[in-house]
Formats: structure tokens, sequence, C-alpha cells
């Protein structure tokens, strides 16, 4: 029997991959205790509305039927799902692809930012560290990394807030444009969502603390093999050594944390996008999962499964060529 | 010995070379073993005879002497070591001498270091932060202990045996985690948060909180497992036919030990800051104050735009940060007690029982550390 190539197990994997995480969420979200009816209906009574009258608005608004049995409501969840349709969100009243459409892009613009710039900064950082392991600079910017890394992100955000908005005026407390100019290419317009954007990409800049420091633990443990003591015998520069030797062999752990860190970063999106009542993807999860909006919830869950499962896939496809050491893929012969 | 006088008669050898009364064999047999006077490997008997007491000195040297000494040489271990244990002594002792706080028990507001009564000032209910602080210690450390093992335990087992074993065992190991790191962890653990009857048992929260987290790590171990399962070591175990389970466990994974002690390290903090975090969204339901409870309140009491209210923030936001500091250094520190090459310069310097321990702070000045 011809042996399938490994990448297409790999596709194949991912596909299950996602299917899995759907079908878990639904299951878990159905499960949820407080359906959005029984929410909704309680929100217009609470209003004076009569509670027969509340249920049969409520049913109108409604494209989902909380009452159908889970297994029917997971076939209809997924035919549409299929067709690119998350059904209507609850509480927005629009469909759920057109709030999470309009979403996305804020926090896909926050998020690259912040692991671009953390991660530059966390991969020099530790391997200069590395490279004058137990000097002073190494003592100093230790101190700093572990600084960086002990403060969650939305205490730093929280922080940064108070000082910079609250107090400083500096930046803007909240949103994510500026109000009052009309959206386009213009200078202004840019300049605002520049602007509202510097504080949530300024808190993320603590993953680069955390960054340096397993870029400096991955360095020093290449820093003991063989091989470097060899390139030293053979007359090598060290610039060579530590770019060609050292610091390929110590990136390649950092390229799985990062490919990692970006579904890490897409969940704290929930807690920084509060802070900043920045209206991304987080903000939106956020307010589904009080609201007990399903559709809105899943399509939230659905969206940041795809996009780390992709850059995961990314990651497997493109292993081999960064460390051919762990190449060996389609030699599982153990 | 009956053995030997058999063969006295045949013996043409003077004692010069050795004993008479065991002179008993052919030069030829001479020449297998080294002249001494025993005829059987089995005889061999070592020339210093090692007590019990010798023993357990030499197991204590290995494993406990070693690395407190290596660890107490590190200025990072010794401060990460009183953090932590300063901390457990504020989840323990300190709940017995800090009297719980109650609504109005002191002016709204008060700020910290204004009166001894209330170091840390007092929330605008009145409430003493340092008392809060302290009371939400032992919870915390409750989530830490917890979460960090479930995690650790989890990850490098699942990591380990799927990178090791290839083949079918790791598709089915890998898609498992994969499932487990592409799921969003932070909202799914909202979800579950809200799903699961756990409000007040701080183990199950700390469990909760690492359940997606552990995929992570798995990941990480599996592809340095990768690596390593081509090193010559582990083919010489392999072709040796020891089994898998011991070749994983007893050769690769103390490989990724300081790997895996940073992990452990990292985890406590993870469900420090997703446990605060948490709460602070008013998602896991408040039964007592913490950490995250008392941010969520200074939240709601707009303690971000009014400045007299600013250390209602400060204060819980420094037991989070003070904690965590305390756990990186650790970390830092138990990564060199794993660290081969800080092993051996320790053994180095005991063997010569030099007194220049100062050598060791500064180690590596040469680049590259050769």
């Amino acid at each position: 029997m011809a042996r399938v190539d490994w990448r297409v197990r790999r596709l194949a994997q991912t596909g299950f991959t996602v299917w899995a995480v759907t079908t878990l969420s639904f299951v878990l979200i159905r499960l949820m205790p407080g359906n959005p009816m029984g929410a909704m209906v309680r929100q217009l009574e609470s209003q004076g509305v009569d509670p027969v009258r509340a249920r049969q608005l409520v049913e109108l608004r409604m494209t989902i039927d909380p009452d159908k049995p889970i297994p029917l409501a997971y076939i209809d969840y997924m035919g549409s799902m299929l067709q690119g349709d998350l059904g209507q969100s609850t509480y927005y009243a629009a469909p759920v692809t057109e709030v999470l459409a309009q979403a996305m892009p804020w926090t896909l613009f926050v998020l690259s930012w912040s692991l671009f710039i953390s991660f530059f900064i966390g991969i020099s950082v530790g391997a200069l560290m590395a490279y004058w392991e137990g000097g002073k600079l190494d003592v100093g910017i230790t101190s700093w990394a572990i600084l960086m890394g002990s403060i969650p992100f939305y205490v730093l955000a929280i922080l940064l807030l108070i000082f910079l908005s609250y107090r400083g005026g500096y930046f803007p407390t909240g949103g994510r444009q500026p109000t009052g100019i009309p959206p386009g290419f213009n200078w202004p317009y840019i300049k605002g969502i520049a602007y509202h954007a510097t504080l949530p990409v300024a808190s993320m800049l603590v993953a680069s603390g955390i960054a340096s420091l397993g870029m400096r633990g991955n360095s020093i443990r290449v820093l003991g093999s063989d091989y470097l003591r060899v390139a030293r015998l053979r007359g090598l520069s060290d610039a060579t050594i530590s770019t060609q030797y050292v610091a390929r062999n110590a990136v390649l752990p950092m390229y799985t944390t990062l490919l990692i860190s970006i579904g890490e970063m897409f969940g704290g999106s929930v807690v920084l996008e509060q802070v900043f009542q920045y209206r991304g993807l987080g903000y939106y999860l956020y307010s589904a999962i009080n609201q007990r909006d399903y559709p809105l919830m899943m399509g939230g869950f659905v969206l940041i499964t795809v996009a780390v499962v992709i850059a995961l896939l990314i990651a497997d496809l493109t292993y081999g060529y960064i460390d051919p050491r762990a190449g060996g893929q389609n030699d599982e012969s153990y | 010995m009956s053995e030997h006088t058999e063969r006295d008669d045949r013996d043409d050898r003077t004692e010069t070379d050795r004993p008479a009364a065991d002179g008993s064999r052919s030069r030829d047999r001479d020449a297998l073993t080294d002249g001494g006077n025993v005829t059987t490997p089995f005889d061999v008997v070592s020339e210093y005879e090692e007590t019990r007491q010798d023993r357990y000195r030499k197991l204590y040297d290995a494993y406990i002497y070693a690395p407190v000494s290596i660890v107490w040489r590190d200025w990072r271990a010794r401060i990460g070591f009183s953090i932590i244990l300063l901390y457990i002594l504020m989840g323990t002792v300190g709940t017995w001498i800090i009297e719980p706080t109650t609504v109005a028990e002191g002016p709204a507001l008060a700020q910290p270091f204004e009166t001894m009564e209330y170091p840390l000032g007092t929330d605008d209910m009145g409430r003493d932060l340092f008392s809060q602080m302290v009371h939400a210690t032992q919870g915390m450390l409750k989530m830490i202990a917890a979460g960090a093992v479930f995690t650790v335990v989890a990850g490098t087992t699942i990591g380990a045996i799927a990178g090791y074993k290839g083949g079918t065992t790791d598709s089915v190991l890998s898609s498992i985690t994969d499932i487990f790191i592409n799921i969003p962890g932070f909202p799914l653990v909202m979800v579950l948060a809200l799903l699961l009857p756990i409000g007040g048992n701080p183990y199950l929260v700390g469990i909760l909180l690492c359940v997606a987290s552990w995929g992570g790590l798995a990941r990480a171990i599996r592809s340095q497992v990768l690596t390593l399962r081509q090193e010559s070591f582990v083919e010489a175990a392999r072709s040796m036919g020891i089994p898998t389970r011991k070749i994983v466990f007893k050769d690769i994974v103390p490989h990724l030990m300081p790997f895996v002690v940073i992990n452990l390290t990292n985890a406590g903090r993870r469900v420090i800051f997703e446990a605060a975090a948490l709460y602070y969204l008013g998602i896991l339901p408040f039964e007592d104050l913490n950490w995250g409870v008392t941010l969520n309140l200074a939240y709601n009491g707009g303690a971000h735009y009014r400045p007299e209210a600013l250390h209602w923030f400060l204060v819980p936001m420094g037991a989070i940060i003070f904690i965590s500091i305390g756990l990186i250094l650790l970390g830092q520190s138990l990564d060199r007690v794993f660290n081969p090459r800080v092993r051996a310069r320790h053994e180095k310097m005991s063997a010569d029982a030099a007194e220049n321990i100062d050598n060791d702070e500064n180690p590596t000045n040469t680049i590259g550390g050769l």
C-alpha cells in the first residue's frame, strides 16, 4: 500500500480538529445554564411586558429554537455552517457573520502588531542575554524580563489606561476609531486608529519578557553543545557562531511558542478588549457569553479556532525546513 | 579454597609471584587474571567497604545537598524561595494572625501607610485591603498548586510519548493535543466556568484554568523529543532492548527537565493570571474576596478615574505581580539545578574544595560558554 504523504494526513487532521472543536463547543454552549430565550423573556418582563406577549415577541425575533433536541439542532447548525451561515445573533439582531466580520480586522490588527513587536524584542534580547550569561547585562535584562513577565497583560493595560489616558490624556480611554471623522484613507482617521490601538498593543508587550527568558534558556542549552566547541576550534567568527549555530538552534522552540501564542492572544483579547472597550472579536465574544447569545458565541469560537488551526498547520508544514532534525515525519519507524 | 589444593602439585612458580598458599595456576591462566590472589571473577571484593551510611550520604549528596547548594548560590533562588515562602506563610499562619475584614471596619478609601491599623488602606466600603490580600492567599495557592501539577503531568506524559513512539500513537495523541491547543483556551475556560458548578473549590478552579493549557507544553515536549530521539544515546538504549517506557522517562525526559520546570512555574503563573482575569471580568462566581475579585470591585467602583482610589487597584495588582516574580525566579534557579553544565561545575568545585565560590557567578565570560 502506498504510503500517504504526511502532509495530506496533516491536512486531514486539521479538518478533523476543526470539526471536533466545533462539535465540542456546540455541545458545551448548549449545555450552558440559562438559555437566550429565557434571558430575553425575563428582560422584557422586567420592562413590564406581559409574559405571554414577551414570549411571542422573542419567538418572532429568534431564528433558533432552544427547545429543539440537541442532535437535530446540531445537524441543522453544521449544515448551515458549511454554507457559511453562522446564524443570527440574538442580541445584536444581525447575522453573526456580519457582526464578526466587522470585528475581526480590528483584533487581527492589534494582535499582529503585538506578536511581531514582542517576539522581535524577545528573541533578540534573549539571545543577547544567553551570549553573556552571568554578565552584568544578563542580570540587568533578566530583572527587566522577570518584571515584564510577572505583570499580567491586563494589569499593564489598566495601568496604562489609568496613567496615560485618564491622568495623562495622551491616549483615548476606549473605542477603536476616532469619533467624528469619516472613515477612509485620510490622515486624521488613520492617525486616530493608530492612537486607539497603541495602548492595547503596548499592553501585550509583556509577552516579550517571557519570550526573552525562553529564548535565553534555549540558547544556553544550545551553548553547551559539542558542535559549538567544534565550530570554535574551526576558528569560525563569533558572529557566524552566534547567528548560524546558536540562534538557528535556539529559535526553533520559539517558533512553536510563537504560533501557539497566537491562540492564547486571541483568548486574551477577550480581557484586553474589555478593558479598552475595543470592539474586536473578544469584545463581542464576552458580550455574547454574558447575553447567552449562542449563535454569536459559536461563531466567535469557530472563527478563532479556524485561525489558530491554520497557524498551527503552517507551523507543522514548515517545521522540517527550519530544523532538519525534526523533519522525520515520514520516518516514523519506532 | 578446596580447588586450590588440588592444583598445588602442578604449580611450578615460586612464592616471589604470589603467596604460596594459593599458587595453583599455569601461566596461561595468570594472563587472564592480573596476577592477584583471586581465582574467579566472583571473588572480587571492593577494596573500600561501603556501609549503608555511606550509601545514604552519597544519595543525600547527589539528590539533596548538591541541588540545594547550587540553588542557594544563586541570588534568584534566594529571592524566589523567600517570596514563595512569604506567600505560603501568609496563606497559613497569616490567616490566623490577621483577622478577616468586614464592611465598614474602617473609613472608606483610607490611603496606604496612613495608619498602622490599615497598612495598605481600605476600599470604598471600609474593608482593610491588607487583610483582604492575606486571606485570599490560601485559595490562590491551592489553585496554583493544582493547576501547575495538572499541566505538567498531562503535558509531559502525553508529549513525550507522542514524540517518541511516533506512528499511530503519535497521530492519536497529537490529534487530542491539537484539539486542546486549538480550542481557544480562555474563552473555553469562560464557558466551562459558567457551566460547571465548581465555584467554591480552589483545586477544581486551578485544574479548570489549565484544562486547555497542557496542550502547548505537550506539543513543545513532543518537538523536543522528536529531535532527541535521533540522538545516539537513545539509539543505544533502543538497541539494548530497554523498554520504551524506561527510555522515555529515564533517558529522554530528564533531558527536558529544565524545560519542564520552567513550565511548572509558568503554569502556576498562568493560573494566577487567568483566575484573576476571570474574577475581574466577573465570570467566576465570587464567594470570598480574592485578588481578582478586588480588581473587579475596584473597577466597578471607578478606581481607574478616581485618583483617591488608585491604591484599591494597586494593592491586588501588587499581590499578583509579586508572587509571579517569585515563581519566575524560582523557575529560573531550578533550571540551573537540572542544567548538566552547572551541575558539572558544582561537582568540580566540590572536589577542589576551593574557596573561590564566587567564580560560579560569572562562569561563562567567554562567548559561547566554552
